[in-house]
């Protein structure tokens, strides 16, 4: 296994939808280190992603990739070491960066007495988009005419295509997306995959547990184990086999 | 491979019809935030019912047990304040515990943190949102309380006792929200909740009191102009004192 040092991997030839920041790598990583209490939770994490890639993060249950992708969200403040997302460094330029990350986590961050719709009104306007931009979503996810019930009422893999629609409404530049096809049938994943997969062509941050289709994704590989990175190198030079080391 | 999740994998490509990216949003204005959020408040609040009912039922039957206990048929003057706005404290306490569980519990705080917007919008959302419980809760339970427990006429005690429901809703609303927002991450946030906002109204409590008092008086002077000034005004200053605290503190009670 590859130890753990600042790894660049080169840009994509184009990356639509990223904004002005080709030249810049959208995270930079340097020594990041999260607590949650005396436990630490994230540990020495350095790395260096360029705009229009995909990272994708293995580790088992706990081992720190959703404290990464909260961090990176804005949501948890590193404890120390420097993070940059989007060439605004954190947690000080926080706000500069808000709005222009897309997560999609465990949680759907969706209301459940609000319909799909109201749900991605709601969404809307906090982030200044239009309204008919929703209506586009709703038909991208196959939700039109689920659209009027309340969230409550509705199976565990259309929320969540609900919540890929609210990750991706405003058009993020970097996506942070944890285990984003939980839930989802075949025919569901063919749905939302062109707004959150490979063809997104966005930067991602991707969690995952299944080592063959994860490193189908992944240009760069990083695998966390008890908050410490463990395996950092470009999905070319990792078999399905070493990621599936991290699990035992 | 045992411990790999069989079915998570991210496909490669998909037959989906993507809509083009959205145009780059401009972050929106304070007021369309507010007024988002506000909506949202309030339409989680008519689907489930879960704050304004309990709070009015709550008002109504503590009046119907202090009809009994006091074994009166009627209160006037200190008693019927006293007992008027102990039982609005407590009935609005119930309201405080609610005011931000929909958001901890489904994921609303972090949507809204994701947000590029003014942290202080949802400040005052909330505190738009429990001072329109506040006017539920008291459109119920004032005249209630005339018709269970007040001797003097309530028609005749209501202009003045309008201007001081207004200034110490703000009061509790205000801290009310502070409140919740604090004891909301804890596990024990119904108990929190009472036990740090208790204090803190207690000077709502004592000014609303003192103020209703002469007008709930038998043959006291029910317009505006009978409402003891001094304890408007103290209760105007304790609004705009704690609203300037909650606006400075709030931002980092939201934040990790």
């Amino acid at each position: 296994m590859a130890g753990h040092g600042v790894t660049t991997i080169a840009p994509r030839p184009s990356s639509p939808g990223t904004g002005d920041l080709e030249d810049e790598p959208a995270l930079r990583l340097d020594g990041l280190t999260r607590n949650y209490g005396e436990r630490e939770a994230l540990s020495d994490v350095s790395l260096s992603l360029e705009t229009g890639r995909t990272l994708v993060v293995f580790g088992p249950n706990g081992a720190g990739k959703t404290t990464l992708l909260r961090v990176l969200a804005t949501l948890l403040r590193p404890h120390s070491g420097d993070v940059e997302v989007l060439g605004c460094s954190l947690p000080e330029d926080a706000w500069a960066v808000r709005g222009r990350i897309g997560l999609l986590g465990h949680e759907p961050l969706l209301y459940r007495e609000l319909t799909a719709r109201e749900n991605l009104r709601f969404h809307a306007r906090l982030h200044g988009v239009e309204q008919a931009r929703v209506q586009e979503l709703l038909e991208a996810i196959g939700m039109t005419d689920r659209a009027e019930e309340p969230l409550r009422t509705l199976s565990r893999g259309m929320v969540q295509r609900v919540a890929v629609a609210r990750a991706v409404l405003h058009a993020p530049a970097l996506l942070l997306l944890d285990e984003p096809y939980a839930n989802l049938d075949p025919a569901a994943i063919g749905l939302v995959a062109g707004l959150i997969g490979a063809q997104s062509a966005r930067t991602r941050v991707v969690c995952s547990h299944n080592p063959a289709g994860g490193l189908a994704e992944a240009d760069l590989v990083l695998g966390l184990r008890a908050g410490r990175p463990v395996l950092l190198c470009a999905a070319a030079d990792v078999g399905p086999g070493e990621i599936a080391e991290l699990y035992r | 491979m045992s411990a790999v999740a069989p079915d998570t994998h991210l496909p490669a490509t998909g037959g989906a019809r993507v809509p083009p990216p959205a145009p780059r949003s401009k972050p929106p204005g304070t007021l369309v935030v507010v007024a988002a959020l506000l909506r949202k408040e309030l339409l989680v609040e008519l689907r489930t019912l879960e704050s304004v009912p309990g709070m009015s039922l709550f008002a109504v039957s503590t009046f119907v047990v202090f009809h009994f206990a006091l074994n009166r048929s009627s209160v006037d003057g200190d008693l019927a304040a006293g007992v008027l706005w102990v039982t609005l404290l407590f009935a609005a306490m119930l309201g405080v515990n609610r005011l931000f569980v929909a958001d901890a519990e489904q994921g609303g705080f972090d949507g809204f943190l994701l947000a590029p917007v003014d942290r202080s919008a949802m400040l005052a959302a909330k505190v738009l949102a429990l001072l329109a419980y506040l006017i539920v809760l008291e459109l119920v339970a004032v005249p209630a309380f005339g018709l269970l427990l007040l001797g003097p006429s309530l028609g005749h005690a209501l202009p003045g006792l309008l201007a001081v429901l207004a200034l110490a809703d703000v009061g509790i609303a205000v801290i009310g929200t502070l409140i919740a927002a604090l004891a909301v991450r804890t596990r024990a946030r119904d108990l929190l909740g009472p036990l740090l906002a208790l204090p803190l109204l207690v000077p709502v409590v004592i000014g609303a009191a003192r103020a209703s008092s002469p007008l709930l008086a038998l043959g006291g002077h029910g317009g505006v102009g009978g409402v003891p000034i001094k304890w408007l005004a103290t209760l105007g200053l304790y609004d705009l004192v704690f609203g300037l605290i909650v606006y400075a503190v709030f931002e980092f009670l939201l934040e990790d």
